[in-house]
Protein backbone atom coordinates (compact mmCIF):
# COMPACT_ATOMS: atom_id res chain seq x y z
CA UNK A 1 0.00 0.00 0.00
CA UNK A 2 1.15 3.53 -0.73
CA UNK A 3 0.19 6.28 1.56
CA UNK A 4 0.18 9.19 -0.37
CA UNK A 5 0.23 7.84 -3.88
CA UNK A 6 0.35 11.77 -5.94
CA UNK A 7 3.72 12.82 -3.78
CA UNK A 8 5.33 9.15 -3.36
CA UNK A 9 5.15 8.34 -6.94
CA UNK A 10 5.09 11.93 -8.44
CA UNK A 11 7.28 11.72 -11.59
CA UNK A 12 11.09 12.80 -11.13
CA UNK A 13 10.43 15.98 -13.08
CA UNK A 14 7.63 17.16 -11.12
CA UNK A 15 9.12 16.42 -7.96
CA UNK A 16 12.29 18.15 -8.85
CA UNK A 17 9.60 21.28 -9.80
CA UNK A 18 8.14 21.07 -6.89
CA UNK A 19 11.07 21.10 -5.08
CA UNK A 20 12.62 24.02 -6.63
CA UNK A 21 9.49 26.05 -6.01
CA UNK A 22 9.73 24.89 -2.06
CA UNK A 23 13.37 25.28 -2.14
CA UNK A 24 13.22 28.94 -3.23
CA UNK A 25 10.12 29.37 -0.61
CA UNK A 26 12.16 27.98 2.18
CA UNK A 27 15.42 30.03 1.13
CA UNK A 28 12.87 33.00 1.31
CA UNK A 29 11.61 32.34 4.42
CA UNK A 30 14.95 32.08 6.50
CA UNK A 31 16.21 35.16 4.64
CA UNK A 32 13.56 36.97 6.53
CA UNK A 33 13.51 35.51 9.94
CA UNK A 34 16.92 33.54 10.78
CA UNK A 35 19.20 36.07 11.41
CA UNK A 36 22.33 33.57 11.57
CA UNK A 37 21.35 32.57 7.30
CA UNK A 38 20.71 36.10 6.48
CA UNK A 39 24.27 37.14 6.95
CA UNK A 40 25.37 33.65 6.02
CA UNK A 41 23.33 34.36 2.55
CA UNK A 42 24.81 37.84 2.33
CA UNK A 43 28.36 37.07 3.12
CA UNK A 44 27.91 34.71 0.27
CA UNK A 45 26.30 37.46 -1.82
CA UNK A 46 23.08 34.86 -2.40
CA UNK A 47 19.51 36.57 -2.40
CA UNK A 48 16.33 34.09 -2.34
CA UNK A 49 15.86 35.73 -5.93
CA UNK A 50 18.87 33.86 -6.85
CA UNK A 51 17.38 30.24 -5.85
CA UNK A 52 14.79 29.28 -8.89
CA UNK A 53 15.51 25.36 -9.21
CA UNK A 54 16.51 22.74 -7.25
CA UNK A 55 19.96 22.75 -8.57
CA UNK A 56 20.44 25.69 -7.15
CA UNK A 57 20.61 24.48 -3.52
CA UNK A 58 24.67 24.70 -4.55
CA UNK A 59 24.78 28.35 -4.10
CA UNK A 60 23.59 27.56 -0.59
CA UNK A 61 25.74 27.35 2.74
CA UNK A 62 25.93 24.46 5.06
CA UNK A 63 24.71 24.04 8.55
CA UNK A 64 26.35 22.33 11.15
CA UNK A 65 25.82 20.65 14.56
CA UNK A 66 28.13 22.98 15.62
CA UNK A 67 25.98 26.16 14.36
CA UNK A 68 22.89 24.66 16.29
CA UNK A 69 25.14 24.44 19.59
CA UNK A 70 25.98 28.07 18.82
CA UNK A 71 22.59 29.65 18.34
CA UNK A 72 21.43 28.04 21.36
CA UNK A 73 18.12 27.85 22.11
CA UNK A 74 16.10 28.88 19.60
CA UNK A 75 18.83 31.01 17.79
CA UNK A 76 18.28 28.74 14.38
CA UNK A 77 14.43 28.97 14.96
CA UNK A 78 12.15 30.32 12.30
CA UNK A 79 8.59 30.50 13.58
CA UNK A 80 7.47 33.19 15.95
CA UNK A 81 7.73 31.55 19.65
CA UNK A 82 3.76 31.60 19.73
CA UNK A 83 3.80 29.16 16.95
CA UNK A 84 6.19 26.64 18.18
CA UNK A 85 3.59 23.89 19.92
CA UNK A 86 6.22 21.26 20.88
CA UNK A 87 10.25 21.24 21.56
CA UNK A 88 12.38 18.01 21.59
CA UNK A 89 16.02 18.53 22.43
CA UNK A 90 18.68 16.00 21.96
CA UNK A 91 22.29 15.22 23.23
CA UNK A 92 24.71 17.85 23.01
CA UNK A 93 28.65 17.54 23.49
CA UNK A 94 29.49 19.65 25.61
CA UNK A 95 26.41 19.93 27.90
CA UNK A 96 23.92 21.88 25.48
CA UNK A 97 21.43 19.58 24.05
CA UNK A 98 20.04 20.57 20.65
CA UNK A 99 16.76 22.24 20.65
CA UNK A 100 14.44 21.33 17.85
CA UNK A 101 10.72 23.34 17.86
CA UNK A 102 7.79 22.43 15.74
CA UNK A 103 4.95 24.28 14.80
CA UNK A 104 1.60 22.90 14.37
CA UNK A 105 1.76 21.95 10.75
CA UNK A 106 5.09 20.78 11.68
CA UNK A 107 3.49 18.14 13.72
CA UNK A 108 1.40 17.53 10.46
CA UNK A 109 4.10 16.85 8.21
CA UNK A 110 6.31 14.57 11.01
CA UNK A 111 3.11 12.58 11.13
CA UNK A 112 2.41 12.54 7.32
CA UNK A 113 5.73 11.43 6.78
CA UNK A 114 5.75 9.40 9.65
CA UNK A 115 2.10 7.43 8.37
CA UNK A 116 3.62 6.93 4.35
CA UNK A 117 7.16 5.05 6.70
CA UNK A 118 4.18 2.86 8.24
CA UNK A 119 1.90 1.81 5.57
CA UNK A 120 5.10 0.73 3.12
CA UNK A 121 5.50 -1.48 6.09
CA UNK A 122 2.10 -3.07 5.41
CA UNK A 123 0.57 -1.60 8.51
CA UNK A 124 -3.11 -0.46 8.09
CA UNK A 125 -5.77 0.70 10.36
CA UNK A 126 -6.37 -3.26 11.65
CA UNK A 127 -3.53 -3.26 13.39
CA UNK A 128 -2.44 -2.77 16.93
CA UNK A 129 1.02 -1.34 17.26
CA UNK A 130 3.53 -0.80 19.82
CA UNK A 131 5.55 2.22 20.07
CA UNK A 132 8.74 0.92 22.36
CA UNK A 133 10.98 4.12 21.53
CA UNK A 134 11.35 6.09 24.38
CA UNK A 135 8.96 9.07 24.92
CA UNK A 136 10.24 12.31 26.02
CA UNK A 137 12.90 14.91 25.14
CA UNK A 138 13.58 11.73 21.97
CA UNK A 139 12.14 12.45 18.94
CA UNK A 140 11.71 8.91 18.37
CA UNK A 141 8.58 7.53 21.18
CA UNK A 142 5.90 11.08 20.07
CA UNK A 143 7.12 11.02 16.47
CA UNK A 144 6.41 6.86 15.84
CA UNK A 145 2.72 7.54 17.75
CA UNK A 146 1.36 10.38 16.03
CA UNK A 147 2.13 8.38 12.98
CA UNK A 148 0.15 5.26 14.46
CA UNK A 149 -2.57 7.61 15.26
CA UNK A 150 -2.75 9.71 11.82
CA UNK A 151 -3.06 6.46 10.17
CA UNK A 152 -5.51 4.96 11.78
CA UNK A 153 -4.08 2.16 14.36
CA UNK A 154 -4.54 1.74 17.34
CA UNK A 155 -0.98 2.94 19.26
CA UNK A 156 0.12 1.09 22.53
CA UNK A 157 2.58 3.76 23.56
CA UNK A 158 5.18 1.15 25.45
CA UNK A 159 7.70 3.42 25.92
CA UNK A 160 11.11 1.84 26.97
CA UNK A 161 12.08 -0.12 30.17
CA UNK A 162 9.70 -2.97 31.69
CA UNK A 163 9.93 -5.71 28.89
CA UNK A 164 8.28 -8.33 31.10
CA UNK A 165 5.05 -6.85 30.98
CA UNK A 166 5.62 -5.20 27.45
CA UNK A 167 5.98 -9.33 25.98
CA UNK A 168 2.47 -10.33 28.02
CA UNK A 169 0.97 -7.29 26.18
CA UNK A 170 2.46 -8.30 22.85
CA UNK A 171 0.73 -11.75 23.71
CA UNK A 172 -2.62 -10.76 25.51
CA UNK A 173 -3.62 -7.82 23.31
CA UNK A 174 -2.17 -9.38 20.09
CA UNK A 175 -0.36 -6.69 19.15
CA UNK A 176 1.11 -6.91 15.42
CA UNK A 177 3.31 -4.02 15.19
CA UNK A 178 6.41 -2.86 17.31
CA UNK A 179 8.67 0.33 16.42
CA UNK A 180 11.48 0.24 18.47
CA UNK A 181 15.61 0.47 18.16
CA UNK A 182 16.79 -3.39 16.64
CA UNK A 183 18.94 -4.10 20.02
CA UNK A 184 15.70 -3.60 22.13
CA UNK A 185 14.32 -5.87 19.29
CA UNK A 186 16.39 -8.52 20.09
CA UNK A 187 16.27 -8.15 23.45
CA UNK A 188 12.75 -8.48 23.62
CA UNK A 189 13.08 -12.18 21.89
CA UNK A 190 15.33 -13.00 25.15
CA UNK A 191 12.89 -11.72 27.40
CA UNK A 192 10.41 -14.09 25.84
CA UNK A 193 12.59 -16.86 25.96
CA UNK A 194 13.04 -16.71 29.86
CA UNK A 195 9.36 -15.79 29.47
CA UNK A 196 8.88 -19.56 28.14
CA UNK A 197 6.50 -17.45 25.05
CA UNK A 198 7.85 -18.26 21.77
CA UNK A 199 6.92 -16.60 18.43
CA UNK A 200 3.73 -18.80 17.98
CA UNK A 201 2.05 -17.63 20.71
CA UNK A 202 2.31 -13.83 19.82
CA UNK A 203 1.04 -12.15 16.57
CA UNK A 204 3.90 -9.28 15.78
CA UNK A 205 4.10 -9.70 11.69
CA UNK A 206 5.48 -5.54 11.16
CA UNK A 207 8.70 -4.15 13.23
CA UNK A 208 9.81 -0.75 12.64
CA UNK A 209 13.51 -0.24 13.26
CA UNK A 210 15.65 2.24 13.72
CA UNK A 211 17.77 5.10 15.97
CA UNK A 212 20.90 2.92 15.76
CA UNK A 213 22.85 1.37 12.62
CA UNK A 214 21.97 -2.47 12.50
CA UNK A 215 23.38 -5.18 10.00
CA UNK A 216 21.77 -7.77 8.07
CA UNK A 217 22.05 -10.66 10.13
CA UNK A 218 20.21 -8.22 12.95
CA UNK A 219 17.48 -8.61 10.43
CA UNK A 220 17.63 -12.04 10.11
CA UNK A 221 18.25 -12.72 13.75
CA UNK A 222 14.99 -10.35 15.12
CA UNK A 223 12.74 -11.90 11.63
CA UNK A 224 13.14 -15.34 12.82
CA UNK A 225 13.32 -14.90 16.90
CA UNK A 226 10.60 -12.51 16.82
CA UNK A 227 8.58 -13.83 13.45
CA UNK A 228 7.69 -10.89 12.07
CA UNK A 229 9.29 -8.47 8.90
CA UNK A 230 11.19 -6.00 10.35
CA UNK A 231 12.14 -2.49 7.83
CA UNK A 232 14.26 0.06 8.39
CA UNK A 233 13.11 3.38 9.57
CA UNK A 234 15.32 6.55 9.54
CA UNK A 235 15.51 9.75 11.04
CA UNK A 236 16.81 12.55 12.76
CA UNK A 237 16.11 15.48 15.63
CA UNK A 238 17.30 18.20 13.72
CA UNK A 239 15.60 17.48 10.56
CA UNK A 240 12.35 16.16 11.97
CA UNK A 241 12.75 12.35 13.99
CA UNK A 242 12.34 9.22 12.45
CA UNK A 243 10.13 9.49 9.32
CA UNK A 244 13.08 10.95 7.25
CA UNK A 245 12.88 7.66 5.16
CA UNK A 246 11.52 4.29 5.19
CA UNK A 247 12.05 0.60 3.37
CA UNK A 248 9.24 -1.15 1.46
CA UNK A 249 8.48 -4.12 0.85
CA UNK A 250 11.26 -4.79 -1.62
CA UNK A 251 14.27 -3.35 1.19
CA UNK A 252 16.50 -2.03 -1.51
CA UNK A 253 16.93 0.86 -0.07
CA UNK A 254 14.81 3.60 2.30
CA UNK A 255 12.41 5.95 0.12
CA UNK A 256 13.34 9.56 1.66
CA UNK A 257 10.34 11.70 2.01
CA UNK A 258 12.11 14.13 -0.36
CA UNK A 259 8.97 16.46 -0.82
CA UNK A 260 9.98 17.55 2.34
CA UNK A 261 13.98 16.60 3.04
CA UNK A 262 15.58 16.98 0.08
CA UNK A 263 18.81 14.95 0.24
CA UNK A 264 22.65 15.21 -0.93
CA UNK A 265 25.54 13.41 -0.87
CA UNK A 266 28.69 15.27 -0.23
CA UNK A 267 32.51 14.61 -0.10
CA UNK A 268 33.17 15.39 3.56
CA UNK A 269 36.59 16.31 2.96
CA UNK A 270 35.86 18.87 -0.36
CA UNK A 271 32.32 19.27 0.36
CA UNK A 272 31.65 18.88 -3.33
CA UNK A 273 28.46 16.77 -3.88
CA UNK A 274 28.55 13.24 -5.57
CA UNK A 275 26.88 11.40 -7.57
CA UNK A 276 24.35 8.33 -7.41
CA UNK A 277 25.89 5.43 -6.07
CA UNK A 278 29.04 6.60 -4.45
CA UNK A 279 28.85 6.88 -0.49
CA UNK A 280 29.54 10.47 1.00
CA UNK A 281 28.34 12.53 3.72
CA UNK A 282 24.33 12.64 3.61
CA UNK A 283 23.06 16.58 4.35
CA UNK A 284 19.42 17.19 4.21
CA UNK A 285 17.65 20.59 3.44
CA UNK A 286 14.30 20.77 5.19
CA UNK A 287 11.84 21.97 2.50
CA UNK A 288 8.93 22.76 4.26
CA UNK A 289 9.59 23.28 8.20
CA UNK A 290 8.30 26.37 9.84
CA UNK A 291 9.78 25.75 13.25
CA UNK A 292 13.30 25.46 12.54
CA UNK A 293 14.33 24.92 9.12
CA UNK A 294 17.82 24.01 7.90
CA UNK A 295 19.70 24.63 4.53
CA UNK A 296 21.79 21.52 4.03
CA UNK A 297 22.43 20.17 7.24
CA UNK A 298 25.47 17.38 7.49
CA UNK A 299 24.17 14.70 9.09
CA UNK A 300 27.48 13.21 9.45
CA UNK A 301 25.73 10.18 8.44
CA UNK A 302 27.89 8.35 5.68
CA UNK A 303 25.74 6.37 3.24
CA UNK A 304 25.12 6.78 -0.56
CA UNK A 305 21.71 8.20 -2.61
CA UNK A 306 19.92 5.62 -5.18
CA UNK A 307 17.60 6.46 -8.04
CA UNK A 308 16.95 3.65 -10.10
CA UNK A 309 13.17 2.91 -10.38
CA UNK A 310 11.73 0.59 -7.25
CA UNK A 311 9.61 -1.89 -8.16
CA UNK A 312 6.83 -0.74 -5.17
CA UNK A 313 5.87 1.95 -7.15
CA UNK A 314 7.73 4.67 -5.39
CA UNK A 315 9.59 7.07 -7.64
CA UNK A 316 11.48 8.66 -4.87
CA UNK A 317 15.46 8.61 -4.11
CA UNK A 318 16.73 6.09 -1.79
CA UNK A 319 19.67 5.95 0.44
CA UNK A 320 21.39 2.86 0.90
CA UNK A 321 22.16 2.17 4.98
CA UNK A 322 24.36 3.79 7.29
CA UNK A 323 27.54 2.89 6.48
CA UNK A 324 29.58 4.66 9.65
CA UNK A 325 30.10 8.57 10.44
CA UNK A 326 31.83 10.96 9.65
CA UNK A 327 32.86 12.47 13.13
CA UNK A 328 32.91 10.65 16.69
CA UNK A 329 29.55 10.19 17.36
CA UNK A 330 28.86 7.02 18.90
CA UNK A 331 25.39 5.68 19.01
CA UNK A 332 25.21 3.55 21.84
CA UNK A 333 21.28 1.86 22.69
CA UNK A 334 19.93 4.72 20.59
CA UNK A 335 21.27 7.54 22.41
CA UNK A 336 24.36 9.89 20.55
CA UNK A 337 27.37 9.92 22.83
CA UNK A 338 29.85 11.80 21.62
CA UNK A 339 33.77 11.04 23.09
CA UNK A 340 33.89 14.95 24.03
CA UNK A 341 30.89 14.46 26.56
CA UNK A 342 33.00 11.56 28.74
CA UNK A 343 36.25 14.25 28.74
CA UNK A 344 34.16 16.59 30.20
CA UNK A 345 32.67 14.88 33.12
CA UNK A 346 36.30 13.38 33.47
CA UNK A 347 38.25 16.68 33.41
CA UNK A 348 35.98 17.97 36.02
CA UNK A 349 37.18 15.71 39.08
CA UNK A 350 40.69 16.11 39.78
CA UNK A 351 41.20 12.41 40.92
CA UNK A 352 41.09 11.36 37.76
CA UNK A 353 43.61 11.94 34.91
CA UNK A 354 42.42 13.71 31.58
CA UNK A 355 42.84 10.27 30.06
CA UNK A 356 40.24 7.69 29.52
CA UNK A 357 39.19 4.91 27.01
CA UNK A 358 35.26 4.21 25.85
CA UNK A 359 34.59 0.17 25.54
CA UNK A 360 31.42 0.00 23.52
CA UNK A 361 30.31 -3.86 22.76
CA UNK A 362 27.07 -5.73 22.59
CA UNK A 363 26.29 -8.31 25.16
CA UNK A 364 23.35 -10.62 24.91
CA UNK A 365 22.28 -7.75 21.99
CA UNK A 366 22.45 -4.57 24.43
CA UNK A 367 24.95 -2.62 24.04
CA UNK A 368 27.28 -1.81 26.85
CA UNK A 369 29.41 1.67 27.62
CA UNK A 370 32.40 0.79 30.07
CA UNK A 371 34.56 3.94 30.82
CA UNK A 372 38.46 3.23 31.77
CA UNK A 373 39.61 6.19 34.04
CA UNK A 374 43.21 6.75 35.44
CA UNK A 375 43.16 7.06 39.39
CA UNK A 376 45.53 10.40 39.50
CA UNK A 377 49.11 9.07 41.76
CA UNK A 378 48.58 12.41 44.22
CA UNK A 379 45.37 11.92 44.66
CA UNK A 380 45.37 8.34 46.09
CA UNK A 381 45.61 9.39 49.48
CA UNK A 382 45.01 7.86 52.80
CA UNK A 383 41.74 8.65 52.47
CA UNK A 384 41.27 5.91 48.99
CA UNK A 385 43.19 3.31 50.85
CA UNK A 386 39.92 1.56 51.51
CA UNK A 387 38.07 -0.38 48.54
CA UNK A 388 34.63 1.11 49.74
CA UNK A 389 36.16 4.70 49.15
CA UNK A 390 37.33 3.50 45.37
CA UNK A 391 33.79 2.31 45.18
CA UNK A 392 32.13 5.26 46.38
CA UNK A 393 34.85 7.36 43.73
CA UNK A 394 33.61 5.16 41.16
CA UNK A 395 30.09 5.37 41.86
CA UNK A 396 30.27 9.45 41.68
CA UNK A 397 31.73 9.00 38.16
CA UNK A 398 29.08 6.48 37.32
CA UNK A 399 26.36 9.07 38.29
CA UNK A 400 27.34 12.37 36.35
CA UNK A 401 27.97 10.23 32.99
CA UNK A 402 24.43 8.83 33.66
CA UNK A 403 23.26 12.54 34.22
CA UNK A 404 25.69 13.72 30.95
CA UNK A 405 25.06 11.17 28.56
CA UNK A 406 21.53 9.73 29.30
CA UNK A 407 22.78 6.19 29.37
CA UNK A 408 24.76 4.18 32.40
CA UNK A 409 27.71 3.41 32.10
CA UNK A 410 30.55 0.97 33.74
CA UNK A 411 33.21 2.73 35.17
CA UNK A 412 36.70 1.09 35.56
CA UNK A 413 39.21 2.34 37.22
CA UNK A 414 42.87 2.00 36.07
CA UNK A 415 46.17 2.49 37.74
CA UNK A 416 47.94 5.50 36.96
CA UNK A 417 49.98 5.19 33.25
CA UNK A 418 48.34 2.30 32.10
CA UNK A 419 45.92 3.68 29.25
CA UNK A 420 47.93 4.09 26.45
CA UNK A 421 48.43 7.16 25.24
CA UNK A 422 47.55 8.56 21.60
CA UNK A 423 47.25 11.15 19.27
CA UNK A 424 44.23 10.64 17.15
CA UNK A 425 40.78 10.95 19.03
CA UNK A 426 39.48 7.86 17.83
CA UNK A 427 42.06 6.40 20.15
CA UNK A 428 40.07 7.29 22.76
CA UNK A 429 36.92 4.63 21.64
CA UNK A 430 37.46 1.30 21.17
CA UNK A 431 34.11 -0.29 19.36
CA UNK A 432 33.83 -4.00 20.16
CA UNK A 433 30.14 -4.18 18.20
CA UNK A 434 30.62 -5.66 14.65
CA UNK A 435 28.19 -3.99 12.86
CA UNK A 436 29.55 -3.14 9.46
CA UNK B 1 51.16 3.43 68.89
CA UNK B 2 50.64 3.31 64.83
CA UNK B 3 53.16 2.41 62.26
CA UNK B 4 53.37 3.26 58.51
CA UNK B 5 51.43 0.87 56.10
CA UNK B 6 51.87 1.14 52.18
CA UNK B 7 48.95 0.69 50.13
CA UNK B 8 49.30 0.22 46.69
CA UNK B 9 46.12 0.17 44.19
CA UNK B 10 46.87 -2.51 41.35
CA UNK B 11 45.18 -3.36 38.77
CA UNK B 12 43.53 -7.45 38.40
CA UNK B 13 46.26 -7.59 35.36
CA UNK B 14 49.02 -10.77 35.32
CA UNK B 15 52.37 -8.99 36.77
CA UNK B 16 51.01 -6.15 38.28
CA UNK B 17 51.91 -7.58 42.04
CA UNK B 18 55.34 -8.85 40.92
CA UNK B 19 55.90 -5.36 39.75
CA UNK B 20 55.55 -4.00 43.12
CA UNK B 21 57.70 -6.88 44.83
CA UNK B 22 60.61 -6.75 42.60
CA UNK B 23 60.54 -2.94 43.31
CA UNK B 24 61.12 -4.04 47.41
CA UNK B 25 63.65 -6.14 45.88
CA UNK B 26 66.00 -4.02 44.35
CA UNK B 27 65.37 -1.34 46.99
CA UNK B 28 66.37 -4.37 49.96
CA UNK B 29 63.33 -3.65 51.40
CA UNK B 30 61.67 -6.94 53.97
CA UNK B 31 58.44 -6.76 53.85
CA UNK B 32 57.18 -8.00 56.94
CA UNK B 33 53.49 -8.55 56.25
CA UNK B 34 51.18 -7.90 53.22
CA UNK B 35 47.60 -7.75 52.69
CA UNK B 36 45.81 -7.86 49.50
CA UNK B 37 42.38 -7.11 48.93
CA UNK B 38 40.52 -7.41 45.89
CA UNK B 39 37.40 -6.48 43.44
CA UNK B 40 36.81 -7.40 39.89
CA UNK B 41 38.77 -5.11 37.97
CA UNK B 42 41.32 -3.82 40.84
CA UNK B 43 43.34 -4.50 44.29
CA UNK B 44 44.67 -2.56 46.76
CA UNK B 45 47.61 -4.23 48.28
CA UNK B 46 48.91 -3.76 51.99
CA UNK B 47 52.43 -4.00 52.79
CA UNK B 48 54.03 -3.45 56.29
CA UNK B 49 58.15 -3.58 55.54
CA UNK B 50 61.10 -2.15 57.35
CA UNK B 51 61.57 1.12 55.38
CA UNK B 52 58.19 2.53 54.58
CA UNK B 53 59.48 6.19 53.78
CA UNK B 54 62.06 4.86 51.54
CA UNK B 55 59.55 1.87 50.00
CA UNK B 56 57.10 5.32 49.29
CA UNK B 57 59.19 7.55 47.60
CA UNK B 58 60.37 4.25 44.96
CA UNK B 59 57.25 3.30 44.52
CA UNK B 60 56.15 6.78 43.78
CA UNK B 61 59.10 7.25 41.48
CA UNK B 62 57.63 4.04 39.62
CA UNK B 63 54.66 6.01 38.60
CA UNK B 64 52.31 3.75 40.90
CA UNK B 65 49.35 5.04 43.03
CA UNK B 66 50.67 4.27 46.59
CA UNK B 67 49.94 6.17 49.95
CA UNK B 68 51.22 6.04 53.19
CA UNK B 69 48.80 4.87 55.71
CA UNK B 70 49.11 5.07 60.25
CA UNK B 71 47.77 1.74 61.02
CA UNK B 72 47.22 0.20 64.23
CA UNK B 73 49.37 -2.58 65.28
CA UNK B 74 48.64 -4.29 68.49
CA UNK B 75 50.79 -7.29 70.15
CA UNK B 76 48.14 -10.06 71.46
CA UNK B 77 49.37 -13.08 73.19
CA UNK B 78 49.84 -16.33 71.33
CA UNK B 79 47.18 -17.81 72.72
CA UNK B 80 43.35 -18.97 71.40
CA UNK B 81 40.70 -16.28 72.34
CA UNK B 82 43.03 -13.16 72.42
CA UNK B 83 42.38 -11.92 69.59
CA UNK B 84 39.13 -11.80 70.31
CA UNK B 85 39.78 -9.95 73.70
CA UNK B 86 41.68 -7.29 71.74
CA UNK B 87 38.90 -6.44 69.35
CA UNK B 88 36.23 -6.62 71.81
CA UNK B 89 38.39 -3.66 74.06
CA UNK B 90 37.92 -1.51 70.70
CA UNK B 91 34.36 -2.55 69.73
CA UNK B 92 33.60 -1.41 73.70
CA UNK B 93 35.11 2.00 73.06
CA UNK B 94 32.75 2.37 70.01
CA UNK B 95 35.74 1.74 67.13
CA UNK B 96 35.08 0.67 63.82
CA UNK B 97 36.89 -1.50 61.76
CA UNK B 98 38.10 -0.34 58.54
CA UNK B 99 40.28 -3.62 57.34
CA UNK B 100 42.30 -5.94 60.02
CA UNK B 101 44.87 -8.73 59.09
CA UNK B 102 47.18 -10.23 61.07
CA UNK B 103 50.49 -12.08 61.60
CA UNK B 104 52.82 -13.92 64.09
CA UNK B 105 56.67 -12.73 64.95
CA UNK B 106 58.73 -14.25 67.74
CA UNK B 107 55.81 -15.83 69.59
CA UNK B 108 53.66 -12.92 69.33
CA UNK B 109 50.30 -12.20 67.68
CA UNK B 110 50.27 -8.57 65.64
CA UNK B 111 46.91 -6.93 64.77
CA UNK B 112 47.08 -4.34 62.15
CA UNK B 113 43.71 -2.56 61.52
CA UNK B 114 42.65 0.84 60.07
CA UNK B 115 40.07 2.68 62.12
CA UNK B 116 37.92 6.16 61.49
CA UNK B 117 38.56 7.19 64.62
CA UNK B 118 42.20 6.70 65.80
CA UNK B 119 41.49 8.96 68.65
CA UNK B 120 39.01 6.70 70.30
CA UNK B 121 41.26 3.15 69.58
CA UNK B 122 44.58 5.31 71.25
CA UNK B 123 42.14 5.65 74.12
CA UNK B 124 41.12 2.07 74.29
CA UNK B 125 44.23 0.89 73.84
CA UNK B 126 46.02 3.04 77.04
CA UNK B 127 42.40 2.27 79.17
CA UNK B 128 42.85 -1.66 78.38
CA UNK B 129 46.80 -1.38 78.24
CA UNK B 130 47.78 -2.89 75.03
CA UNK B 131 51.11 -2.88 74.08
CA UNK B 132 51.21 -1.46 70.60
CA UNK B 133 53.83 -1.73 67.70
CA UNK B 134 55.84 1.89 66.56
CA UNK B 135 57.50 2.60 63.71
CA UNK B 136 60.75 2.27 65.54
CA UNK B 137 60.44 -1.17 66.15
CA UNK B 138 59.90 -2.06 62.63
CA UNK B 139 63.51 -3.12 61.66
CA UNK B 140 64.16 -5.53 64.71
CA UNK B 141 61.46 -7.41 63.41
CA UNK B 142 62.94 -9.58 60.92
Amino acid sequence: MIWNQNKECMSTDEMRALQGRRLHKIVKYVYHNVPFYRNKLQEMDVTPDDIRSIEDIHKLPFTTKQDLRDNYPFGLQAAPKSEVIRVHASSGTTGNPTIVGYTRKDIEVWSECMTRCLTAYGVSRDDIFSVAYGYGLFTGGLGAHYGVENLGAAVVPTSTGNTEKHVRLIRDLGITGIACTPSYALYLAETMDHMGISKNDIRLRVGAFGAEPWTESMRTEIESRLGLKGFNLYGLSEIMGPCVSYECQEQHGSHICEDHFFPEIIDPETLQPLPYGEVGELVFTTLTKEGMPLLRYRTKDLCSLMNDPCPCGRTSVRMGRILGRSDDMLIIRGINVFPSQVESVVLSMPEFAPRYLLVIDRVNNLDTLQVQVEVRQEYFTEQFDTLGALGTLEKRLANKLKSVLSISAKVQLKAPGTIERSQGKSKFVLDKRQLK
Amino acid sequence: MTINQLSIFIENRQGTLLQVLDLFKRAGIQIIATNLADTVEYGILRIICTEPQKAFEALKKEGLAVNMTEVFAVEIDNEAGRGADAIASFVNQGVSIAYLYSFIVDGKGILIFRTDNPAWAAEAISKNQLSTLSEKDLPSLV
